[in-house]
């Protein structure tokens, strides 16, 4: 299968990517890792008229701690996450998530900023963006627009991004002490995509939840944040009952179809069961720091 | 446009154009078919290269990306005539039945071992999880990997296939599977 013709760039700073970029407008797509663009290209399911490559802007590969937060830069690849100490001191929630992206070959060159400019509702990352409050930095030649993840997923491989604008890096909040995430993946086999992902993240400050977050994969047109579960847990102090009420909430949320990786019904079951073992491991991760 | 790679520790530069795929460029254009096309879909591994000391999958990356970059791919294994010993386990250990994930396999066990010498089963099995054996040949394949690391392919090292001994060894294995 080979994609339809196109012209293609491949700039080696911003500036320029970001010149050519609002030069093309509609008809511009950025190129990172590819693993997600390619394959659509080559079953015409994409046929942009010019890819602009960013694989060789230096500086774009950087994991970076800036005001508390952490940057993941446009080309900081799944594997690199694996890797890295920085995400592993910093996101239990990040670190837990990133040995079941994809698969081993496909996280090598495969970006975190692609798979949420992608807005693939099985793709996992950005359940966990929505779990954490992420932060998507999008440039454009005019300057930086800094987008809520909330606002930035619009709908099904839809996002806010305006014609001449890229995600330069999305910034998640640093996990200091008292907090804890986890992601939990049901997939039939490695490189499938999630039947079902739970991304949950506890904070417990003096016996009380301060902050929770919960994002579900793959089941409904997008990743779906479960705002009333986490609303529930808000204020409470973590109990068995708590964690299996908001679990409750969340299936609720979830808005699964039947497909081949099993029935809605069945889906919701482990939406329901997913949260509260995420929520436990939350939890857990939490007392044994303490 | 004009890629220039390094492949297998050769220089080579091609004019291509931009929507060729990584992997007809180095069968096609590089003329070295070792390099399988599986599923064309990213899902196989069939066509895994090792790019920048990373393994890929090349029907997943433009020949334009590769620009500039180092490669290799199964011919790259054998050195100065002789067999890599990840070559040797998988000959030993009857780690191919069909051959056609073969060469994706090998290269990703022998940059595992560049990396982890002495990998665990697990460690293997998680490595090699993003290429498919569809002969389900996998005990052999993960047993090959492992006794390439643990040296235990050690006899063999450095031994220097001819064809006609490779023609007997393969007398020798069907002998010993009849």
């Amino acid at each position: 299968m080979y994609p339809a013709p196109f012209e293609y760039s491949a700039p080696t700073t911003l500036e320029e990517a970001t010149a050519l970029l609002a030069e093309l407008g509609d008809e511009g797509r950025v190129l990172a890792g590819g693993q997600s663009l390619l394959p659509m290209m080559k079953m015409r399911l994409a046929t942009p008229a010019h890819l602009v490559d960013i694989n060789r802007i230096p500086g774009l590969d950087r994991i970076e701690q800036v005001n508390g937060h952490i940057e993941i830069g446009a080309l900081v690849r799944h594997a690199d996450v694996v890797a890295s100490q920085e995400i592993s001191d910093a996101s239990p929630l990040m670190a837990s998530t990133a040995p079941w992206v994809a698969d081993p070959l496909v996280r090598n060159r495969g970006t975190v900023c692609g798979s949420v400019a992608h807005c693939d509702p099985e793709g996992d990352w950005n359940s966990v963006m929505l779990a954490l409050g992420a932060q998507v930095v999008a440039t454009s030649h005019n300057g930086e627009r800094v987008i809520p993840i909330e606002d930035f997923i619009v709908d099904y491989f839809t996002n806010s991004l305006q014609p001449g604008e890229m995600v330069t890096a999305v910034r998640i909040p640093r996990a200091d002490a008292g907090t804890g995430g986890k992601y939990l993946k049901l997939e039939r086999k490695i490189g499938d995509y999630a039947t079902v992902g739970v991304a949950t993240h506890l904070r417990v400050e003096g016996g009380t939840i301060t902050e929770a977050g919960i994002g579900l994969t793959s089941v409904g047109p997008h990743n779906i944040k479960a705002k009333e579960a986490e609303a529930m847990l808000v204020g409470q102090a973590p109990s068995p009952e708590l964690f299996a009420e908001a679990a409750r909430a969340a299936a609720l949320a979830s808005e699964p179809e039947d497909d081949v990786r099993g029935p809605a019904e069945y889906k919701r079951a482990v939406v329901e069961a997913y949260v509260r073992r995420g929520l436990e491991a939350c939890v857990s991760q939490i007392s044994e720091e303490g | 446009m004009r890629v220039d790679v390094t492949i297998n520790g050769e220089s080579r530069s091609v004019d291509v154009e931009p929507r060729t795929l990584l992997v007809d460029f180095i069968r096609t254009h590089l003329g070295l078919t070792g390099t399988h096309i599986g599923c064309d879909t990213t899902s196989c591994g069939a066509c895994t290269v090792v790019m920048d000391g990373n393994p890929v999958k090349s029907c997943t990356i433009l020949a334009v990306q590769a620009h500039g970059s180092e490669l290799k791919t199964v011919e790259g294994l054998r050195q100065n005539g002789q067999l890599h010993p990840i070559q040797i386990a998988f000959k030993e250990h009857h780690g191919l039945q069909c051959g056609f994930c073969t060469p994706g396999m090998m290269l990703v066990g022998a940059t595992l071992l560049e990396r982890n010498p002495d990998p665990t089963e697990e460690e293997i099995r998680w490595e090699i999880s993003g290429n498919l054996c569809r002969c389900t040949g996998y005990m052999n394949i993960v047993k090959a990997i492992k006794e390439a690391g643990a040296g235990s392919a050690g006899d063999a090292v450095g031994e220097d296939l001819g064809a006609a001994e490779s023609v007997a060894a393969l007398e020798d294995m069907e002998e010993a599977h009849t």
